[in-house]
């Protein structure tokens, strides 16, 4: 009999062997999904009790942590003093949605492996437990000026502004906004649930952050891409173009004031950027075709893959057209072109600095409790989009834009510097026009570029959107 | 294959001081646990350590001292791991209630006390029963009474119904289990059953062929008796009418495995498995409770199984309570929170998960004590179970080599199915980890069953009488 107590006694250890290499499974190499795993509510009640590093723009603490009692247990308060401002950059704790305080979560808490030894220190000579503070790129004016942009015109929209050099976000504003305080209550979870779950309902969305998730046709803003491709493609700003009053593209396409570019005359290259002209920019697309186009436009970032910033950005589409019609209404930004606010201020910026687009980040440094810096950012090449002469030429044409003699965009223009710049007017199916505005100033040594969208704003880019743009350009180089 | 190994008895030595000395480290463990989980919940010693130091240790003491005397060859290592064990719950019973001041749900005093009506009773057994194989002698009378534990739930008056399942009987002062009792009696009635049916459940045969190969060794029609009503016992009663998957399943699984002991023939393992899942695939539409565990077990991420908050409150779901899937989920969160080292007794939250005090005590364990202590806990089962595995191989009765490997194979499968059914290998379906979960049925089982071990263990290894040397001396004779 003693065989098959032998063999019983092998199965009784495989049993045991089976839970051994489970509870490993699970406490090790699972352990990190699961603790991190949405339903897991003791990440954030952990937290409650724990003070979280500060987030700063500037030298402003724009999250903080407030005790609410002396006791140990007593829970910690996050407070932002700046409201809507900042909200759909740096969320909201207890974490909702997405934001700094989201995906720099490990960091902020304390609990990233980097402050484990600093941490571990504090608790043995009794200090308190600290998270890293996270510094942000932006710029407070720009981001206010943006802001104040908006409730002004009283419209929905998005505001981004880069530092073409570096990449670095200096403003990214969507409105409508909201207040990241009501939502983020500790002391009465049940209002704060309630705020959110409002504003979820709320038909203007004021909880999407349309600066990097929102995906809008650029119009006539997307005429710079087709320019670049042209001018890429061997043409010079004086290359002409048929450009008719109204081009036949399946349904006759018209330029915005209904007649003719040049007189009836084929228009040139500088002169038709200058007046957003349509029906040659289309034949521009049509002639330079679907491969040179669809190249051009990944090349400034379109098509890309996910792109965190460390906020998550959707990505801008431009798909290969085949269609001649379709084809060349892509040229002026419409069929199927797509573009976030943020993917335009990346083709401005990338034609401010010589071609190159810089990958945008939004987190500048992140440091300890003890200011040693844990993370710092080394500007990066996302790619060369056109080439420095390229970027030349384009920069001539844009300032045209603001100042020329007939200038589509002059609201975006600043007195005593040269502003480049490009108005967009988006037809939309869904209801008036959206109005762009992208730029960067001063012209010869920009120092900010910016892309602004009024949603369904029903005028034109010179008219709604320039003006904030202006705002925002002007506070950047102010300071 | 290897030439069949020699039926070897084993060593006749004694190593009681061993025993001691393991005995002594186990109840410093019990003692040390207690005082992290003081220190660290409460910043001072637990008040009732001496009590706890006395009663658990010298009750230990005494234990082991009591095996000098009456089992002085009995296996060594088998004391000092229940004492670990027990020890071990005690412990973490002691930090979920009295460290926290939370004993409404149960205390470790009571566990405490339970400990020692448990170690009387193993005291009592290893004094009666001198000799094991006296309890073959009534196997239909043991059957009968293993029948009448099992269904004593199902009378009205005393049965209670406690989480969905009646296997609970109120007796006045306290309740009890008494399927935790009938297990044993039915491991005493299979032994002493198969030790006198073995020739014909094992010989008469007829063989299923398919061409000239051999695919299985059938038993004939009427050999089958024995599986059908155990079979009929585990799915009618248990399934049905009392909604104790657990026991079921640990009845059935140690069922085939003495069959397969007693007979070497797998193809009983084959019929019985076949039998067992074709039940329960056949009840799984008709019997809800089964089908809840299923989907608990399969998609316990899910969030309409897992029932969060959110889907509490939204009209549209399917919540009305939390769901499920949420303690077992929230036990995973638990080990993960642990990791391989733990937060420590007293560090961690392991009120997280509901009734941890139950089944999930486990998951208190991992989040405590890490995969660390999780491995030196299932080691410490796996250890006792092959322990008495070799007293099964050593012995040189058939109804004590059944019984032995009967009983081990009952405490390895025991512990699969609460461990599995925790960690999500299986379905859970609620049974008690040996020696550590709370509850009096549960621990006096396990230490009727130590005692049954450790007797046979010492009959097993105590040195055959010598024989008589003419040497003058007088031969004493002892049974």
């Amino acid at each position: 009999m003693n065989k098959p107590i032998r063999r019983l006694a092998f199965f009784a250890m495989v049993l045991f062997g089976v839970l051994l290499v489970n509870v490993t499974y699970i406490q090790v190499f699972q352990g990190e999904a699961l603790r991190e795993h949405p339903f897991n509510g003791r990440q954030y009640a952990n937290q409650l009790t724990q003070p979280r590093g500060p987030i700063l723009v500037g030298s402003e603490e724009v999250a903080f942590s407030e005790p609410l009692g002396e006791k140990e247990d007593d829970k910690y308060q996050r407070k932002y003093p700046a409201g809507g401002l900042y909200a759909h950059l740096i969320g909201t704790f207890p974490v909702r949605g997405e934001g700094i305080e989201t995906r720099q979560n490990a960091l902020l808490e304390g609990s990233d492996e980097r402050l484990v030894v600093r941490n571990f220190i504090d608790s043995i000579t009794g200090k308190e437990h600290q998270g890293a503070s996270v510094e942000l790129t932006l710029s407070p004016k720009a981001q206010e000026a943006a802001q104040a942009g908006f409730e002004e015109l009283g419209k929905n929209g998005a505001a981004v502004a880069l530092d073409p050099e570096t990449g670095a976000v200096l403003a990214a504003y969507s409105n409508p906004t909201f207040d990241p305080n009501e939502v983020s209550s500790v002391t009465d979870a049940e209002a704060a649930n309630k705020a959110w779950t409002d504003y979820e309902g709320d038909e203007n969305k004021p909880l999407l952050n349309r600066a990097l998730n929102e995906r809008y046709p650029p119009g006539s803003t997307f005429k710079l891409v087709t320019a670049a491709a042209a001018l890429e493609d061997g043409a010079t700003p004086e290359s002409t173009m048929d450009a008719p009053e109204t081009l036949n593209l399946g349904a006759p396409l018209p330029n915005a004031w209904g007649g003719p570019c040049n007189g009836g005359q084929p228009d040139t290259l500088a002169h038709s950027i200058e007046q957003s002209c349509n029906t040659s920019f289309a034949n521009w697309a049509i002639e330079l075709g679907a491969d040179k186009m669809t190249e051009q436009a990944e090349k400034f970032g379109f098509n890309g893959e996910d792109m965190a910033i460390p906020l998550p950005v959707t990505g801008s589409l431009y798909p290969r057209e085949e269609d001649r019609n379709v084809l060349g209404r892509s040229g002026i930004g419409q069929a199927n072109v797509e573009s976030t606010p943020l993917q335009m201020a990346m083709v401005a910026a990338g034609i401010a600095n010589d071609g190159d687009v810089m990958k945008p980040y939004l987190v500048d440094s992140v440091k300890d409790s003890d200011l040693s810096e844990i993370e710092g950012h080394t500007p990066e090449t996302l790619s060369t989009a056109v080439s420095a002469k390229t970027a030349e030429d384009l920069t001539q044409m844009m300032i045209l834009v603001t100042e020329g003699a007939e200038a589509s965009g002059p609201g975006g223009a600043i007195p005593g510097m040269q502003v480049a710049g490009k108005t967009g007017t988006a037809e939309t199916d869904s209801g008036p026009t959206h109005n762009w505005f992208v730029s960067f100033a001063p012209a010869d040594d920009p120092q900010v570029a910016v892309a602004v969208v009024v949603e369904h704003g029903g005028g034109s880019g010179g008219t709604l959107a320039a003006p904030i743009a202006k705002r925002i350009m002007e506070a950047v180089i102010d300071q | 294959m290897s030439a069949p190994v020699p039926n070897r008895p084993l060593p006749p030595v004694k190593r009681r001081n061993a025993e001691l000395v393991m005995t002594l480290m186990a109840i410093g463990l019990t003692l040390f646990a207690m005082i992290e989980a003081g220190l660290t919940r409460n910043g001072e010693m637990p008040p009732s350590l001496f009590l706890y130091g006395v009663l658990f240790g010298g009750l230990a003491i005494l234990a082991h001292v009591f095996i000098r005397f009456f089992a002085p060859w009995s296996d060594p290592l088998m004391l000092p791991i229940a004492t670990l064990l027990n020890g071990l719950g005690l412990a973490m019973l002691w930090r979920l209630f009295e460290a926290t001041g939370e004993t409404e749900n149960g205390s470790a005093m009571s566990q405490l006390i339970l400990t020692a009506i448990s170690m009387a009773l193993f005291a009592a057994i290893i004094f009666f029963l001198k000799e094991p194989r006296t309890l073959q002698r009534y196997p239909y009378l043991i059957a009968i009474g293993a029948v009448f534990l099992l269904l004593l739930p199902l009378i009205p008056g005393i049965g209670m119904t406690v989480n969905g399942a009646r296997q609970w009987v109120n007796a006045g002062f306290t309740t009890l289990q008494p399927s935790e009792f009938a297990k044993i009696a039915l491991v005493i009635f299979l032994s002493g059953y198969m030790v006198s049916k073995r020739d014909v459940l094992s010989l008469a045969s007829k063989q299923v062929k398919i061409g000239r190969f051999k695919i299985l060794d059938l038993p004939r029609m009427r050999d089958m008796a024995p599986m059908a009503v155990m079979w009929g016992f585990c799915i009618i009663v248990l399934v049905i009418l009392m909604n104790d998957l657990g026991t079921s399943l640990l009845l059935f699984g140690t069922f085939l495995a003495m069959i397969y002991v007693a007979t070497h023939r797998s193809s009983w393992i084959v019929i019985g498995l076949a039998a067992f899942f074709g039940a329960c695939a056949l009840l799984y539409p008709f019997v809800s409770h089964f089908r809840v565990r299923m989907v608990t077990w399969l998609d316990a991420f899910n969030p309409e199984v897992y029932c969060t908050d959110e889907f509490l409150t939204d009209p549209n779901a399917f919540c009305t309570t939390s769901g499920t899937s949420q303690q077992l989920v929230k036990g995973l969160f638990a080990l993960a929170q642990g990791g391989m080292t733990g937060a420590g007794l007293g560090g961690g939250q392991p009120g997280y998960v509901p009734e941890v005090q139950n089944d999930f005590i486990f998951t208190a364990f991992g989040e405590e004590l890490g995969l660390t202590g999780l491995m030196v806990m299932l080691l410490a089962l796996a250890l006792l179970v092959e322990r008495g595995m070799r007293i099964a191989l050593a012995a040189k009765e058939l109804f004590i080599k059944m019984f032995a490997s009967g009983i081990s194979f009952l405490i390895a499968f025991q512990t699969f199915v609460v461990i599995g059914g925790v960690t999500r290998v299986i379905p859970m379906t609620g049974a008690t980890i040996p020696f550590v979960a709370k509850g009096g049925s549960a621990l006096l089982s396990s230490w009727i069953m130590l005692a049954l071990l450790m007797r046979m263990s010492n009959n097993a290894r105590k040195p055959a009488p010598q024989s008589i040397q003419d040497e003058g001396a007088t031969q004493v004779i002892s049974r």
